[in-house]
């Protein structure tokens, strides 16, 4: 708590700055450090602060990342089974001179194309669009490369008439033999079934305040605890952060943020993510599908944690 | 401890002293009073209505597998608590409770056995393990049943019973998710069937992954099955669910399992549908021709 009103502080600290201006030597001086202090306290946030920054609403979607940091991009729609899946995005782009197929969650940033995206809580379509789009990358031997960012898959009436749970569960079957490199980036939101729904690949990242877990904290702290108010206790025993992620050898690696967030610099952010992406794909695009498919298994079939001892 | 055991304590089928003047249970189904040793006889049915309640992992085995057949596998798989969760209550609090009550295994039971005609592979929720949740235990069992049932040729049935991913073990349980399902697609490659039978009740992570990817799929009776819980999404939608909404039924209805089938028909089911799809016999018959 004390470390989110030294946030506020600072945030508000700064817009005043911004409005003076940076005249003056005292100034200038001040801001230094405030970077110092911004900095540490980014370090050290904790799950929940890392919540609500992953949640943050001038943070970069995956239609902001892909304009960005690709070219030519080739928006493909719907999953050819009637459905259109507004919460997931896709398509064919090039990036530097490699073609790619980029799928990712998207979320609204106006009330009106809020509720156009469904909040980046996909249907059953979203995901058989996904994962329509990767046979096709695959057909064709294109990369492919998925931004995670959604509150989980959407819990409604017409989501489980049309099967849900199947749709996120044969995208997990398909995702890991397909043929071509799959990278994962977690950009904001991690959210349950609904984010390894497009998540199986042999590259796993999250950006640095980005959040993954099995539940959101207000979810866990309504069961666990009985009480919604608990999602900073909750937030914290869920370990959802890079850092936990990285410990638990669930993400390969963690790329950084630009100072206060990717929401402060979009530009800044989409340098680091383009790095971290061309990178993986440099050495990933060298391995044949019979090793790719491998170590994907192999990667994803050692991850749980047990004992042989006796209870 | 559920009900069911609760009154089993009360009358006397338990460990405790016998009450004899109890030994009436009320159907949920129906709301006839019953006289508990026929339910039991009867698979855990109500004679009256066919209200299906809930079984025990081990009951289940043996109203699928024949006497003396199932061996257990993996049963000393124990989780570590990779987080040191802690809510109201420590998780390694809340498990040694669930050991001391008699459930040692973790939230499934897997293990050989033969069904009717056919060896099969097999693992059995245990819903009185913390709500049958899936952790790392719940997924190396099934990944392991999956593997073992590659090795020795034989077809895998699995009966969810489950809330879904276990909360205390985080991302880990949520990636058993993506590791049973990758199994399940080389079981699928080995063209050996899988058969996934839902019981009462099959939500979360476990219903969206390997519950809802068998070639075949089967439920209980009038069991709840969904991705999202019924409060939850009532809680998002803002309205009130339509009677029967995510049940067996409903799931016929809306063309995502196979079909509905008695407790009492399950063994014979799969047995027939295993004489179509296993391997096995399929290549005793051919040689009989010759």
């Amino acid at each position: 708590m004390a470390l989110e009103n030294q946030i506020q502080d600072l945030v508000s600290l700064s817009h005043m700055y911004d409005s003076v201006g940076d005249i003056t030597h005292e100034i200038s001086k001040l801001k230094k450090k405030l970077r110092r202090m911004k900095h540490e306290v980014f370090l050290n946030l904790k799950g929940w602060q890392k919540t609500q920054v992953a949640r943050h609403s001038d943070r970069p979607y995956t239609l902001d990342y892909i304009q960005r940091i690709f070219t030519d991009f080739q928006e493909l729609h719907g999953d050819r089974r009637g459905g259109y899946g507004p919460s997931m995005v896709g398509g064919l782009a090039k990036f530097d001179d490699q073609s790619v197929m980029v799928i990712g969650h998207q979320k609204g940033r106006e009330p009106a194309e809020k509720i156009r995206r469904n909040f980046g809580m996909s249907q059953p379509a979203g995901y058989r669009k996904a994962l329509r789009l990767m046979k096709l990358a695959e057909k064709f031997d294109v990369p492919i490369i998925t931004l995670i960012d959604t509150p989980g898959a959407y819990p409604g009436i017409d989501a489980e008439e049309k099967g849900q749970s199947e749709a996120i569960a044969t995208n997990m079957f398909s995702m890991i033999d397909i043929k071509v490199p799959i990278i994962v980036v977690v950009i904001g939101e991690g959210g349950s079934g609904g984010a390894l729904a497009i998540g199986v690949g042999d590259r796993v990242m999250m950006l640095e305040h980005s959040v993954y877990s099995v539940i959101s904290p207000e979810g866990c702290a309504s069961i666990l605890w009985d009480d919604k108010e608990k999602v900073k206790q909750a937030a914290e025993a869920l370990c959802m952060t890079a850092t936990h992620l990285l410990e638990m050898k669930v993400i390969d690696e963690i790329i950084r943020e630009p100072l206060g967030g990717a929401h402060r610099n979009h530009k800044q952010a989409a340098v680091s993510l383009r790095k971290a992406l061309r990178a993986n794909l440099k050495t990933l695009i060298h391995q044949s599908s019979e090793e790719l498919i491998e170590k994907r298994y192999e990667k994803f079939r050692s991850m749980g944690a047990f004992s042989t001892e006796e209870g | 401890m559920s009900w069911f055991d609760k009154l089993k304590v009360k009358t006397g089928l338990g460990p405790k002293i016998a009450k004899p003047e109890i030994i009436w249970i009320e159907c949920k189904g129906c709301g006839e009073q019953l006289y508990i040793a026929e339910v039991e006889k009867n698979l855990k049915v109500c004679p009256n209505c066919d209200y299906h309640f809930r079984a025990d992992a081990r009951e289940r085995i043996s109203y699928l597998i024949n006497p003396g057949t199932f061996v257990e596998h993996d049963g000393d798989l124990t989780s570590k608590d990779p987080l040191k969760f802690k809510d109201k209550k420590k998780y390694k609090e809340r498990l040694r409770a669930t050991f001391k009550k008699g459930y040692s295994h973790d939230a499934l039971i897997s293990g050989s056995g033969v069904l009717g005609d056919h060896p099969v592979e097999i693992s059995v929720f245990e819903f009185k393990f913390m709500g049958g949740s899936m952790g790392s235990v719940v997924g190396e069992k099934i990944t392991r049943c999956v593997e073992r049932a590659i090795k020795n040729n034989n077809p895998v049935i699995v009966v969810s019973c489950s809330g879904g991913a276990r909360m205390q073990e985080g991302i880990l349980s949520l990636m058993q998710m993506a590791k049973t399902s990758s199994a399940l697609k080389k079981l699928s490659d080995h063209k050996l069937p899988y058969i996934s039978i839902l019981t009462d009740p099959t939500t979360g992570g476990v219903s969206a992954s390997f519950a809802m990817l068998g070639d075949v799929i089967f439920a209980e009776p009038g069991a709840l099955i969904g991705f999202a819980g019924p409060r939850v999404i009532e809680q998002t939608i803002n309205e009130k669910l339509p009677e029967g909404f995510q049940r067996s039924e409903f799931l016929v209805d809306h063309g995502l399992i196979d079909n509905v089938v008695h407790r009492r028909d399950m063994k014979k089911t799969l047995n027939n549908l295993l004489s179509m799809l296993a391997n096995k016999p399929i290549l005793k018959t051919v040689e009989t021709h010759d």
